[in-house]
């Protein structure tokens, strides 16, 4: 059985009580629209060794992640933003991987 | 401005950030537009009518620090508060945007409250900039406000080669011993108001009003394509506005107005004179005492509107003129070559 997703309960919750909770179901809903191509720029930044543009497709995903209180992504985000381009794209699988199971969690999340 | 709402750009490259932040905006009571990416922003902004810009700084195609020194250089853009909003980690961002002129720097994810707060606050001070913007104009013309919003007040001035203009209502002593002190204060008021607009319309400044009388420069503060042409225009349609004017006035059984004009170019000293306290924008020289001359032998001339050798030469033959020989005036060693021009509009 995986782990449950680490996601702030309370960032969460103040973002619906600010914004409003329909309104929160479409952002979440776009974060996983737009959240694809992110990732994708990530994996194209690396593959052509372009570390700035690698900063700041972490980057973006760090902050998407971070808005919803999804810190586990954000955090490994932030590591790869900080961390230059990596030797190897394991860091950037295990992000992909928690990413996949991040949005369905925010999903039902923001459904309630 | 905050209360009834503001218009806002909200200026980011990531859709989820886009939305949030112009729906928190929205519920805060503003009308808010949005833009991805700077070179749209700066499109947007051209056309006119945004309060405030809420900025992102990594943005591709152009970036949050290209934009504010794009703003920064552009003198109808430059007042616009700018809050950035960024998760960009280091003090150096954050050093680097305040220096560029933003108003504030706001971490993601923005916290809405906060964010209230400091929209607010940089509405306010837009708010006061403003009114503070509009009464320099009132006592200083849009001219000298520009001046002193690009460079600052300081005392002092610089030599610089203008064309400077004085004017006076013709026998303004006998018109205010037969009419009473409103009519008289009413009737200063109209002749301010047309001879304003006849001068600004040419990019003049009047930077003197003593009673009936005014003095006006022309290249100075700011440049002017061709400052004796601009002033000489200028007289013309002053004497033009008198004209109309005095149509209104012997429909009402009252008398005439004349206007005396002399102009005259060369080097004058421009600058603020006075004291820290209390300063006006002027001009002083020999060019500045010979229009005063001209426009005081205007009475002996019988002539409207008097010019020197320079102003006339200048014009180049484009409005008719009468020469009227060399002119021994007190307190230069040399006569001046005088000319008057023709009072008919030219184009």
């Amino acid at each position: 059985m995986p782990e449950p997703i680490a996601i702030d309960r309370a960032v969460f919750s103040e973002l619906q009580q600010t914004a409003g909770a329909d309104f929160v179901i479409e952002l979440v809903d776009t974060f996983g629209e737009e959240a694809p191509g992110m990732f994708a720029e990530l994996r194209a930044a690396y593959a052509a060794g372009a570390a700035e543009r690698f900063r700041r497709a972490a980057h973006s995903l760090k902050t998407n992640a971070n808005t919803f209180g999804a810190t586990a992504l954000g955090n490994q985000a932030r590591e790869l933003e900080l961390g230059g381009l990596p030797a190897d794209p394991s860091g950037i699988d295990a992000l992909q991987t928690l990413l996949d199971a991040t949005v369905p969690a925010l999903k039902e999340l923001a459904r309630g | 401005m905050a209360e009834r709402g503001a218009r806002l750009l909200v200026v980011d490259d990531n859709k989820v950030n886009r939305l949030l932040l112009a729906r928190n905006l929205t519920l805060q009571g503003h009308q808010v537009e949005s833009a991805e990416n700077g070179r749209i922003a700066l499109e947007m902004l051209r056309r006119g009518g945004y309060d405030l810009l809420v900025l992102d700084i990594e943005m591709p195609d152009m970036d949050g620090f290209q934009v504010m020194e794009q703003l920064a250089a552009d003198a109808t853009l430059r007042d616009i508060p700018v809050i950035v909003t960024s998760s960009l980690e280091g003090v150096a961002t954050i050093v680097r945007c305040i220096e560029l002129g933003a108003d504030d720097y706001l971490h993601k994810p923005v916290n809405p409250v906060l964010l209230k707060a400091r929209i607010s606050s940089s509405l306010e001070k837009k708010r006061l900039r403003d009114q503070q913007k509009a009464l320099v104009e009132r006592f200083a013309t849009s001219a000298v406000a520009a001046d002193l919003q690009q460079g600052g007040f300081a005392l002092g001035g610089k030599r610089v080669q203008a064309t400077v203009m004085f004017c006076d209502i013709r026998g303004f002593t006998t018109i205010v011993e037969s009419q009473g002190p409103e009519e008289t204060i009413e009737l200063l008021n109209t002749w301010y108001t047309l001879m304003f607009e006849a001068i600004s319309a040419q990019s003049g400044v009047v930077n003197q009003m003593i009673g009936d009388g005014l003095m006006a420069i022309f290249g100075a503060p700011l440049p002017v394509a061709e400052p004796p042409l601009a002033a000489v225009r200028a007289a013309l349609e002053m004497t033009e506005m008198i004209e109309l004017l005095n149509a209104e006035r012997a429909a009402e059984g009252k008398q005439a107005l004349a206007i005396g004009v002399g102009i005259a170019t060369g080097d004058v000293f421009a600058g603020y004179t006075g004291t820290q306290e209390r300063a006006t924008y002027t001009c002083v020289g020999d060019t500045v005492n010979l229009a005063a001359r001209l426009e005081a032998h205007t009475k002996l001339a019988v002539r409207g509107i008097l010019v020197d050798g320079a102003t006339h030469a200048a014009l180049a033959g484009r409005v008719a003129s009468e020469p009227l020989g060399a002119v021994q005036f007190k307190g230069k060693a040399q006569a001046v070559d005088v000319f008057a021009i023709a009072t008919t509009p030219v184009a």
